[in-house]
């Protein structure tokens, strides 16, 4: 394997480049985490857990899960199904399903719910199809869902997508030769294999689902303690002038979007620290 | 599936032995139509269902164009700051081994994985007038919240990233000869970047710029609590959507997202043409 330079020692310019960068990024992206966190605790900690206790507060948070447990499982199994079938196969149309995928990426969300609303709203193209089946998409929760998934759609996909590519599937293939079943090889060697990937690609659905603003403030029609989601929670506790609750429950959920990030930290240091043993295996066995 | 069949041998081969072509390709295809192209099929048909006269007269409308041209503008102007930010994050990233490297990279991703609207939020409240950073540079007679710099800067935050993201693993790809000759040639540090290393990420930075530029004409969460929101100088598309349809005037809110709807796929799939066209190029 041809090693490409990832670690150059650094001359006097390079620290001078890293410094700036490293100021930058504080500055940027990371006063704006830190204010977060002061403003939640500028009324001591009992103000922070009092703003939780709010019914509104609550109720945003219970629909917020509910909304993630209908998507997650979803997302995963589109995200698997994609990631094996571009990394494993060259088909015509290939192409085509690439650019779909990453159509949610690209198109605003406030668009997409748009969409949903002339579909489902009064009048719209479906709402007579779902009206027969007597359940209601629009403004609930099925309309919150269908906008959370279509905006975390593309992130398991493209996060499974080169871990697959550079495992390959000989495990798959020596699985089949020995008699294995398709279910069985997924089951027993694909999925085993991705627990990692697969782990962070779901941590960062979560957060992107938990995060989604745009497409749920058009089709939840913000009512709340009912089509509230915690995102949509914190701008109308924000818009009541209530900072310190909003940003208390902002503070929640920068929790939950750092999840996925620290998962990633404690990968790298820990795959570093296996970087460093496996010389020294290696020359073991030679 | 016609097209399946008329794969190449080596693909009808791989077929037979390798599992889940189908059952992949099924479960694919089936959530995209449901949740992506029904969708967008189906409002195209409303769009054009109406006269198309019609569509064209709602776009003839100042507060309108305006919003579009405030949403492109930004895009345009913070994609390009972010993607000039994005290039040495991601040379540093990419090439130099430094305590604390971990966490600059974890920064780096906060935008993505914090709610956009906690982002909003957040930024209107440090760069107000009476927030911390707001204040210092009022003090230098600079405003940013409320004002179209608010907007740049929002769309900066958001999109810088994903530049970030395209151009980090191009870098950490490099071979060091091209610039060991460079420099045993007698060439600058500085004339070594422009004329050999700057050509090689050129392709990546175009595509970084391109999704940064596209996110950040859609971006709503972030935009709205920082923007100010005044028709004509710091109303954005996607809000002008949003207060359409509060107004029920749907055929407002639909010729705009038509607009933006037609500007992400062509983003995309000229995106995807430049791809396959690099590398059949062989790179």
């Amino acid at each position: 394997m041809t090693r490409a330079s990832s670690t150059v020692t650094m001359g006097s310019s390079a620290w001078i480049v890293t410094s700036i960068v490293g100021v930058f990024l504080t500055v940027l992206l990371g006063l704006p985490l830190i204010a977060i966190f002061m403003e939640a605790f500028s009324e001591g900690w009992g103000a922070f857990f009092a703003a939780f206790a709010d019914d509104h507060t609550i109720a945003a948070m219970k629909l917020t899960i509910e909304v993630v447990l209908w998507t997650l499982p979803i997302v995963t199994i589109f995200g698997l199904a994609a990631a094996w079938l571009l990394s494993q196969f060259r088909f015509p149309g290939r192409a085509l399903i690439v650019a779909l995928i990453d159509l949610p990426l690209t198109v605003s969300t406030v668009v997409y719910g748009l969409m949903l609303v002339l579909l489902f709203g009064r009048n719209g193209t479906l709402s007579g199809v779902v009206a027969f089946f007597g359940f209601e998409v629009m403004y609930a929760t099925p309309a919150i869902v269908l906008a959370t998934v279509f905006v975390t759609l593309p992130i398991v996909a493209r996060e499974m997508m080169p871990t697959m590519q550079e495992r390959g599937s000989s495990e798959e293939l020596a699985a089949m030769t020995l008699g294995a079943s398709p279910v069985r090889t997924l089951v027993f060697v694909t999925l085993p294999a991705l627990k990692r990937a697969l782990t962070t690609a779901t941590l960062l659905a979560l957060c992107r689902a938990v995060g989604e603003y745009g497409a749920v403030s058009v089709v939840s029609g913000k009512v709340r303690g009912r089509t509230n989601t915690a995102s949509l929670q914190v701008d109308a506790l924000y818009n009541d002038y209530d900072l310190q609750a909003a940003f208390a429950l902002s503070a929640l959920l920068v929790c939950v979007a750092l999840i996925p990030l620290v998962f990633k930290v404690v990968q790298a240091g820990r795959r570093r620290a296996q970087g460093r043993l496996a010389p020294l295996s290696q020359g073991e066995s030679q | 599936m016609s097209s399946v069949l008329r794969m190449t041998r080596v693909g009808v081969e791989r077929l037979r032995v390798l599992p889940g072509f189908f059952g992949s390709l099924g479960v694919v295809l089936l959530l995209l139509a449901v949740i992506v192209v029904a969708p967008i099929v189906l409002t195209t048909r409303i769009a054009l269902a109406g006269s198309l006269t019609a569509l064209v007269q709602e776009l003839n409308d100042e507060r309108l164009l305006h919003a579009l041209l405030v949403s492109f503008r930004s895009a345009a102007f913070g994609a390009l700051l972010g993607t000039s930010f994005a290039l040495p994050t991601a040379w540093v990233l990419a090439r130099y081994q430094f305590p604390g490297k971990d966490i600059l990279s974890a920064l780096v991703d906060i935008p993505l994985a914090l709610p956009t609207a906690v982002s909003g939020i957040t930024l209107a409240y440090l760069y107000s007038p009476s927030g911390a950073i707001g204040r210092s540079l009022e003090s230098w007679g600079i405003q940013v919240a409320y004002q179209p710099a608010g907007i740049v800067l929002a769309l900066v935050f958001v999109t810088f990233p994903l530049a970030v993201r395209v151009i980090e693993p191009v870098i950490a790809q490099l071979e060091e000869a091209p610039r060991e000759a460079a420099a045993t040639l007698g060439a600058s540090d500085i004339r070594t970047f422009l004329e050999v290393t700057f050509p090689e990420l050129r392709r990546s930075i175009v595509v970084g710029y391109a999704l940064a530029f596209a996110r950040g004409v859609g971006e709503y969460g972030s935009v709205i609590f920082i923007a100010g929101n005044m028709p004509m100088q710091t109303e954005i598309a996607p809000l002008l959507i949003v207060t359409r349809l509060e107004q029920f005037d749907y055929g407002g809110a639909l010729a705009i997202a038509m607009i933006m709807l037609i500007f992400s796929v062509c983003v995309l799939f000229g995106l995807s043409m430049f791809e396959q066209r690099a590398s059949r190029g062989g790179a």
